[in-house]
């Protein structure tokens, strides 16, 4: 029987303050912010995933004849430059770290909600600008924009491409900016170094290497375009300038980025595994210092990507040993995830899955790592599909399994409602299928010698290339699923409540959805992180 | 602490003290993603000058000495006077603040007139790399006069923020905006000063003073 006097609605927080387009379009919370990044990054993931599609598609038959050869160049180059540069680097910095780090450390907002809301302005203008140069034909350079193909030869859009890219950097730079600031100086009292959740721990690491490594890319691409745009430049070898410069510039940036990628994922499983196990993390101080020494190794092992690139084989020795050397706090992560597990009460919840699939797969690409960092395994691999299936476990594998996890487990958070479990868990088995379906046969093609970035290839490749796309329709469908249910449940799903997963941390002690300003009284910390009551 | 701020004025800050170290904070690091953009080119700098050091220094011989000397010790003297300009505010003396603060911005622009006037002589001398460029030498000396535009022209650009921060604080204390106790726009513009003045002091000696 239905009350005579229904309940009024719950309050939806900082969601129902102010429904204008104004009042979301100015607005200076981060958490509206974060759901502005939410939806610009979705909708540059489904562009990527466009171009994507139609690689596997093509790549289905090998004698390359769904399109020509410039056609697949340019569509690589896109898949490459909007999903590094416009879906993975911000997806989960920019939305999850957007919307939790300030609630997870107490505080009322970022330290500059001001740079917060430009920052996704910068965004948007330097997304538009990356559009329109994929709108007027594309690039064709490989995301990697290497000189002197695009300084001098390539007839594309480079300049347009490389602005908006340039422009986009500074918006990773702000939100770097801004984090730092903010955990060094928003914490709520007694909130000590260590006690913040590694989830914090990881967003400031990444947030170091936003603000140090950005910029680099930001001189190398400028001076490329320079060097395009008057025909004179310091890649040139007429001049005696030396291309190979443009690489070490370029990785010492982009090896880095990977870390952007991985480590917030890093930081948003050991929530997941600590909270789904109801354990405290195993080994929360070196869980953190390894972040941190991830983050610094970082910037040492760019010359892993040049090791058939003529760099000196001295060189390539250091590169090598430092490459390995990332390998040991990765793996301390890994066997700390496991230690969290064992002997834990666990739950298997859909961000708990979606975590479990992380460690297979960060796993796999970590371990696949290593074949690549050895010099001289690495003459073999070089530019093959194993690459490609390398890091795509680690970007696709990692980055956005943990970003996935991330959403579901603080949509209840987000949105104030909960998602239909049984979908999210089927759509996370589907991923998890359906990734290593698409990616797993590549480190077999690499290994056999299929290069990357060629659409025509010798007919006995075929069978695995077929698995390969049929996986990425699996992987398709995973993806598409959670887009229809949680944009549902957003208006529809069930009301969550505070803290539907039982959780510690500072965040599940606000409602659901947080009013504007987070807490009604600000918190004070006593206790140390996932501090779950014993088992 | 608590949160007594009302939803529709939301500050992260629970007092003045807080933002201001957190201001200094951002402006720390900053300053050192601007490091890491310049370190771009002084690392291609560093480079090329090792590769070429005949071509180097037959480029710097083009370049004006007296010029860059002389706007060296142009813009030592702003910086000298934006931190008087500091000291001003502190003892809480306003005038002397709007003062030194114009020096300094004034100064700032002779810089860049000079810094101007140069451009457009090698210009006329046909120096300019990719624009109008004839002179006679090894090749590699385009490397370097390259590596001079760029570089001198960022930091001019950044010369060029500075100015406008510059104007920014000489509004503020119009205004009565800025006392001895709310000073730290000052400290902060200074900051920034500093350190665009830091750049020239390595510009300075990598591309005039390359030993004939």
């Amino acid at each position: 029987m239905p009350p005579l006097n229904p309940p009024a609605p719950p309050s939806r927080g900082y969601l129902s303050d102010g429904t204008t387009v104004a009042s979301w379009l100015c607005t200076r919370d981060h958490k509206r912010i974060a759901l502005l990044y939410l939806f610009t990054i979705t909708f540059f993931f489904l562009i990527g995933a466009s171009a994507a599609a139609l690689m596997r598609w093509e790549l289905t038959r090998p004698n390359g004849d769904l399109m020509t050869s410039d056609t697949y160049n340019r569509l690589f180059t896109l898949h490459g430059v909007v999903m590094v540069w416009f879906f993975l680097i911000p997806s989960i910095p920019a939305v999850l770290g957007n919307f939790v780090l300030p609630l997870a450390i107490g505080a009322r907002d970022v330290a500059f909600p001001r740079l917060n809301l430009a920052s996704w302005y910068i965004f948007v203008c330097g997304g538009l600008i990356a559009l329109y140069a994929i709108v007027v034909g594309g690039v064709d350079t490989g995301w990697t924009f290497y000189t002197p193909y695009s300084s001098t030869y390539s007839n594309s859009n480079v300049m347009v491409m490389a602005t908006g890219i340039f422009v986009a950097g500074f918006s990773s730079i702000a939100t770097g900016l801004n984090f730092i600031v903010t955990v060094h100086k928003l914490r709520a009292p007694g909130l000590t170094w260590f006690r913040l959740p590694l989830f914090v721990w990881a967003i400031y690491a990444t947030s170091i290497i936003l603000v140090l490594a950005t910029p680099v890319l930001a001189i190398t691409l400028a001076l490329m375009a320079l060097e395009r745009g008057f025909g004179v430049g310091i890649f040139d070898p007429k001049l005696g300038g030396d291309p190979l410069l443009f690489q070490h510039l370029f990785w010492f940036y982009s090896h880095p980025a990977v870390y952007i990628m991985i480590l917030p994922g890093m930081g948003v499983v050991s929530e997941l595994v600590s909270c789904f196990s109801r354990k405290k993390i195993f080994g929360y101080k070196v869980m953190a210092f390894s972040i941190l020494s991830i983050a610094g190794l970082g910037f040492l092992v760019w010359g892993h990507h040049m090791f058939v690139s003529s760099q000196s084989v001295y060189a390539g020795v250091v590169f090598s040993l430092l490459s390995f050397l990332v390998s040991v706090p990765s793996a301390i992560k890994v066997f700390n995830w496991i230690a969290t597990l064992h002997r834990g009460s666990i739950t298997f919840g859909t961000p708990l899955l979606y975590a479990l699939g992380f460690l297979a797969l960060f796993t796999i690409g970590g371990l696949t790592g290593i074949f690549l960092a050895t010099l001289a395994v690495d003459v073999h691999l070089h530019d093959t599909y194993f690459v490609i299936a390398h890091f795509h476990y680690i970007m696709v594998g990692g980055g956005v399994m943990a970003y996935m996890g991330g959403i579901h487990y603080w949509w209840p958070k987000i949105s104030g409602r909960m998602f239909p479990e049984g979908w999210a868990r089927f759509s996370a088995v589907t991923i998890f299928v359906g990734f290593n379906l698409t990616f797993f046969p590549q480190f077999l093609l690499g290994y056999l010698g299929m290069p990357r970035r060629y659409h025509i290839y010798p007919a006995e490749f075929q069978t695995l290339n077929v698995i390969s796309s049929a996986g990425a329709a699996v992987l398709a469908v995973g993806y598409l699923v959670p887009l229809c249910y949680l944009t549902w449940s957003f208006f529809h799903g069930k009301d969550a409540g505070p803290n539907p997963w039982n959780a510690t941390g500072l965040e599940w002690q606000t409602p659901s959805p947080p009013p504007s300003h987070n807490f009604e009284q600000t918190p004070v910390v006593t206790r140390p992180p996932y501090d779950y009551p014993p088992l | 602490m608590t949160s007594a701020e009302p939803a529709s004025a939301p500050s992260p800050y629970s007092d003045a003290a807080q933002r201001d170290v957190a201001n200094h904070l951002g402006m720390w690091t900053l300053i050192a993603t601007e490091i890491l953009f310049f370190g771009g080119l002084f690392l291609a700098y560093c480079v090329y000058r090792g590769a070429y050091p005949a071509a180097f220094s037959a480029g710097s011989h083009r370049l004006d000495f007296w010029s860059g000397t002389v706007n060296t010790a142009v813009l030592l003297t702003s910086s000298l006077f934006m931190a008087l300009g500091d000291a001003m505010i502190r003892v809480g003396r306003r005038r002397g603040l709007q003062v030194c603060v114009t020096l300094t911005a004034g100064l700032g622009v002779l810089f860049l007139a000079i810094k101007f006037s140069e451009y457009r002589e090698m210009y006329a001398e046909h120096l300019v790399p990719g624009i109008r460029y004839g002179a006679a030498g090894p090749p590699q000396m385009q490397l370097f006069l390259f590596l001079y535009f760029v570089m001198t022209a960022l930091h001019a650009v950044h010369m060029l923020v500075g100015i406008g921060l510059l104007g920014w604080l000489l509004t503020l204390n119009r205004r009565g905006r800025l006392s001895r106790d709310r000073r730290a726009p000052v400290s902060m513009v200074g900051l920034y000063w500093h350190f665009v003045d830091c750049v020239w002091v390595f510009l300075y000696p990598l591309l005039y003073l390359i030993p004939r």
